[in-house]
């Protein structure tokens, strides 16, 4: 009787050192990074797919045999399209399982929400969206593009012969601080180019809009006052498919009014019929239709990983890839996963683009890329009709908002701040 | 065309500018063609028209744009048929010979058809053929260089196309072929289309104040958005270059008298746009109406029976493109009584299970129904997966009635209005006509007296939930049209479906559609004026502010079934 309660204790010990001692092994041998994308919820649509990059990623480089002769380990975590709760999941991944780097988030609302957790416990973001810029923390690195990237570019080609010579725009948004801020940077763009305040429609809606009927009406009005008008569009999500669906019911062509998106990507349109939709437009760094090789070989080795042929790939996953591999090789540079230790050996990194060029990470955290303009193809996907000749630099701070073209942002000496008027040092 | 070597004047469009160069020249050479039409069949020879027709593959669209401009210009018929083909995205290069066809697609191969001879003369797989790229500008010039061509189509429809087209264009150079039309046109509503084209363009090549101002006059009874943007444009030019003060005036009139007139038939658009979103929220709340208005139970899942019943469209239509592809027209028809039984059913389950051991404890329910919706999404998350799903529209509902005042009725919302009337038709005539109908009212207005006549009071209390559910199901086959299929569907009708039947006064149906009515009309009224944001937050502030005066709607219920 003794003995066999002995036996149980002792087994019961064993087991416990063994559970015990898993983790702390695990810790020597691995490196763990975190991915904080919403797998459910109004943003799990769109930020699945980056999951599944990042999973896909981390795969990829264990089968070349892990960094620094250690396998990574991704932990992902689900913060529910929960704004706050991105900063609770945030701040765990940080500080009880102590990831190297993190990759997330997709709005900026729930960027703005993680900001404070990572400053605070000097954690490293991979941010792989297009944004609204205007924001330089030292703990992010943004791989998406700025609206210098992005927006004015495609507000430019509009403006040009081949866009269509436009003189009046339509800014339509999603209400939250990404379409606000990059509208505020495109009226004051516009500005510049002569174009005045009455020659501006600006119309903000909720999340999850469905019902256009009024603003789609709205524009046309807008638009017969005799001048070639286009519409510039930040609206975000799932309202992007009511909006098209009226668009082609009310017979807006693109030859008319062109459209010209910034949150619509290959991903969106899976699933739409797009033929009424054909000629409008969209403003990214990557289109899946880009003939390189580069690009066919992610593609084969995207459908490889999900196990479907039919799924495309789009401009934030491009933006995940540059920015996990980049941090891949600043590890390997530093020769450590110190967060400090990286973050220098990741000024300058170079990777290539899958569309051609190299991308360059900058002293203020954002990314050199090219810039491409595509319309959108009755097969769902984009041909290219316009691209930047070389990379264009991500700025910080708009050039065209008084306030913001005074300010710095630079992490090397004599800088050192991401919102400065002059160096700290 | 005294502008023609000047540089284009403020107000005019300048994407237009390189027509001035081009198109006196080729208008008036489609006017000798159209002149000599009998003897002159073809001005190129094939192999010209084979050298053309290579050089659409140039690399930089200016250069498309000239090659373009040439061969429309020509005036053969096979031109208009390669430029067609272009404009459609079927021209192509093939890669071995870099030789111009058009693509025909048949089953998986795709056919080159010889641009001269239209002769098939050859096939291959997608790869082979690269696609030659048109932008938004070669669509334009594409569009209008085959509405000068088809302005002398024998096709009436072709015919009125290309008139549209002209007059959207307004390119002063085309007035010459215009009239050429106009001489032989036979069709009385086409000739009154040539004739106001003719008038748009006369306002801007006028050179006298007489030409003009009779144009003007001709302009200004008309009632559409076009018109008032030639005014506009007309009235800008004019106050830039000094035309004669009279002009001007009358100008500025008749834009004004255009502009009284568009006004009111924005305003019926308004009113239009408003019933349409209140038959929208009809729908969401009128099952609403019956669980929470007639039972009294806060149904916090009632968003989840809709989201049910639009994934159930979504269900039946994919059995259909399986089982009958070719009647997948008759999908939704189908969907709605499936989903009637579906969302009706889960309503049934959960009734037995979980609301009737809650009855008279409104917080209880409502906590448990908002875990039963979390519940619901998450099941069907796990079902159909996180992504939005695809519910296709029937031909009958896409498309628009468009009238020339500018205002677009759109089918799926004009089949929505009246299927909303049919629903509520429907229950008002279950509620009063039908066995169940009366039991039901029996047992809201005193349950213990219609148990003691024998009815069976918890049977007619889940069939009464499953009715509100299932109404909720057919909802949601009609929302798929015009919403995203997607878990969170649901979420955003649950708080207007409640502001609906609180509005209207609970436990009566008309109040609901009044109410319906009522919120959608305003709410389409303040959204022009203060964005879709604001205006839904006015129309919730009103409505707080009303109930606080009625707190029991705009029809409260009399008598002891409201104390009860």
């Amino acid at each position: 009787m003794n003995k066999t309660l002995q036996t149980i204790v002792g087994a019961g010990a064993l087991a416990w050192s063994a559970m015990a001692m898993t983790p702390a092994q695990a810790a020597d041998d691995t490196i763990k990074i975190g991915v904080l994308h919403s797998l459910s919820g109004t943003m799990a649509i769109s930020e699945t797919t980056l999951k599944d990059t990042v999973l896909m990623l981390v795969d990829d480089i264990n089968k070349k045999g892990g960094l620094l002769g250690k396998k990574v380990e991704a932990v992902v975590v689900d913060p529910a399209s929960d704004w706050p709760l991105f900063a609770e999941k945030a701040r765990e991944l940080l500080e009880k399982d102590k990831v190297a780097a993190v990759f997330g988030c997709w709005t900026s609302v729930s960027r703005k929400s993680v900001l404070p957790v990572f400053e605070e416990d000097n954690g490293l973001l991979f941010y792989p969206v297009q944004f609204e810029g205007e924001e330089s923390s030292r703990n992010v690195f943004y791989t998406g593009a700025a609206p210098n990237q992005q927006a004015i570019p495609a507000v430019d080609y509009l403006m040009s012969e081949d866009g269509g010579s436009a003189k009046r725009f339509a800014l339509l948004g999603t209400d939250y601080v990404y379409p606000r801020t990059t509208n505020k940077v495109l009226r004051a763009y516009l500005h510049s180019k002569g174009v005045a305040d009455e020659d501006i429609m600006e119309n903000y809606t909720p999340f999850g809009h469905s019902d256009w009927q009024s603003i789609v009406a709205d524009v046309k009005t807008f638009a017969s006052a005799g001048k070639k008008t286009a519409v510039v569009s930040t609206i975000n999500g799932d309202a992007n498919v009511p909006f098209y669906k009226e668009l082609a019911n009310q017979g807006i062509k693109a030859e008319d009014i062109p459209v010209v998106a910034f949150s619509v990507g290959e991903e969106e349109l899976a699933g739409l019929d797009t033929t009424p939709l054909v000629g409008h437009l969209a403003a990214w760094n990557y289109f899946e239709s880009v003939d390189t090789e580069a690009n066919a070989a992610f593609i084969k080795k995207w459908h490889a990983y999900i196990g479907d042929d039919k799924r495309v790939t789009n401009d934030p996953m491009e933006a995940t890839y540059i920015g996990f591999t980049m941090w891949a090789h600043a590890v390997e540079q530093a020769g450590t996963t110190d967060v400090d230790a990286v973050r220098q050996a990741m000024y300058g990194q170079k990777v290539p683009n899958l569309t051609g060029g190299v991308a360059v990470m900058n002293t203020n955290h954002y990314l050199s890329k090219p810039v491409l303009i595509g319309e959108v193809q009755d097969d769902g996907q984009f041909d290219t009709v316009w691209k930047t000749d070389g990379v264009v630099v991500g700025d910080s701070w708009s050039d065209y908002i008084p306030e913001s073209a005074k300010l710095t942002a630079d992490w090397t000496y004599p800088w050192v701040c991401g919102n400065c008027e002059k160096p700290k040092y | 065309m005294r502008q023609d070597f000047s540089p284009p004047a403020p107000g005019r469009m300048p994407h237009h500018s390189f027509r001035r160069f081009f198109l006196p020249l080729f208008a008036i050479m489609v006017l000798m063609l159209v002149a000599l039409a009998p003897q002159q069949a073809s001005a190129f020879s094939d192999e010209q028209l084979r050298q053309n027709a290579e050089q659409l593959n140039a690399k930089s669209s200016t250069k498309k744009l000239d090659v373009i401009e040439k061969m429309a210009a020509d005036g053969d018929p096979r031109v208009a048929a390669i430029l067609e083909a272009m404009l459609d995205g079927d021209l192509y290069a093939s890669k071995a010979d870099d030789k111009v066809v058009i693509g025909k697609k048949q089953g998986k191969v795709w056919q080159h058809i010889d641009v001269v001879s239209g002769a098939v003369t050859g096939e291959s797989g997608s790869a082979d053929l690269d696609k030659i790229r048109i932008n938004n500008r070669l669509r334009g010039a594409l569009r209008d260089a085959l509405a000068t061509l088809n302005l002398f189509s024998p096709d009436l429809a072709i015919r009125r196309a290309a008139v549209e087209t002209v007059m959207d264009t307004r390119d002063p150079a085309m007035a010459p072929l215009l009239q050429r039309a106009i001489e032989r046109e036979s069709n009385p509503d086409l000739l009154a289309r040539m004739e106001l084209a003719k008038a748009t363009m006369a306002l801007a090549a006028g050179e006298t104040s007489q030409e003009r101002l009779d144009a003007i006059d001709i302009l200004a009874s008309q009632t559409t958005p076009q018109i008032r943007a030639v005014l506009l444009q007309f009235v800008n030019a004019a106050e830039a270059e000094n035309y004669d003060p009279k002009v001007v005036a009358a100008a500025k009139d008749a834009v004004a008298s255009v502009e009284s007139r568009l006004k009111m038939w924005q305003t019926g658009g308004d009113v239009y746009r408003g019933i349409s979103l209140g038959s929208v929220l009809l729908l969401a709340a009128v099952g609403l109406a019956i669980t929470f208005g007639v039972m009294g139970v806060i149904n916090m899942a009632h968003g989840e029976m809709i989201m049910i019943g639009a994934y159930t469209t979504y269900a039946v239509q994919q059995a259909f493109l399986v089982f009958w592809p070719a009647g997948i027209g008759w999908s939704l028809a189908v969907a709605v009584p499936v989903a009637f039984l579906v969302s009706g059913g889960v309503g049934v389950v959960v009734e037995r299970l979980i609301i009737r051991f809650l009855y008279g404890r409104p917080l209880e329910t409502l906590l448990a129904t908002w875990g039963l919706s979390l519940f619901l999404q998450q099941a069907i998350r796990s079902i159909f997966g996180a992504s939005n799903r695809q519910v296709v529209a029937p031909d009958f509902m896409s498309g628009a009635i468009e009238f020339s005042t500018g205002l677009v009725l759109t089918y799926n919302r004009l089949w929505i209005i009246l299927f909303s009337l049919i629903v509520v038709g429907g229950i008002a005539a279950v509620l009063r006509y039908t066995a169940f109908g009366l039991q039901m009212r029996a047992v809201t207005q005193n349950r213990r007296m219609a148990g003691s006549v024998g009815i069976r009071t918890g049977y007619v209390d889940a069939l009464t939930f499953g009715l509100g559910s299932g109404i909720a199901g057919i909802a949601g086959v009609a929302l798929s049209q015009i919403d995203n299929v997607s878990p969170n569907l649901g979420q955003g009708y649950i708080i207007d479906s409640f502001m609906v039947v609180v509005f209207g006064g609970v436990g009566n149906l008309w109040g609901t559609v009044l109410g319906a009515f009522s919120l959608g009309i305003v709410n389409k009224f303040l959204e022009p004026v203060a964005g879709a944001v604001l205006a839904k937050i006015f129309v919730l502030v009103a409505l707080i502010l009303f109930i606080q005066k009625r707190p029991k709607g705009l029809f409260a219920l009399k008598g002891r079934a409201v104390e009860a």
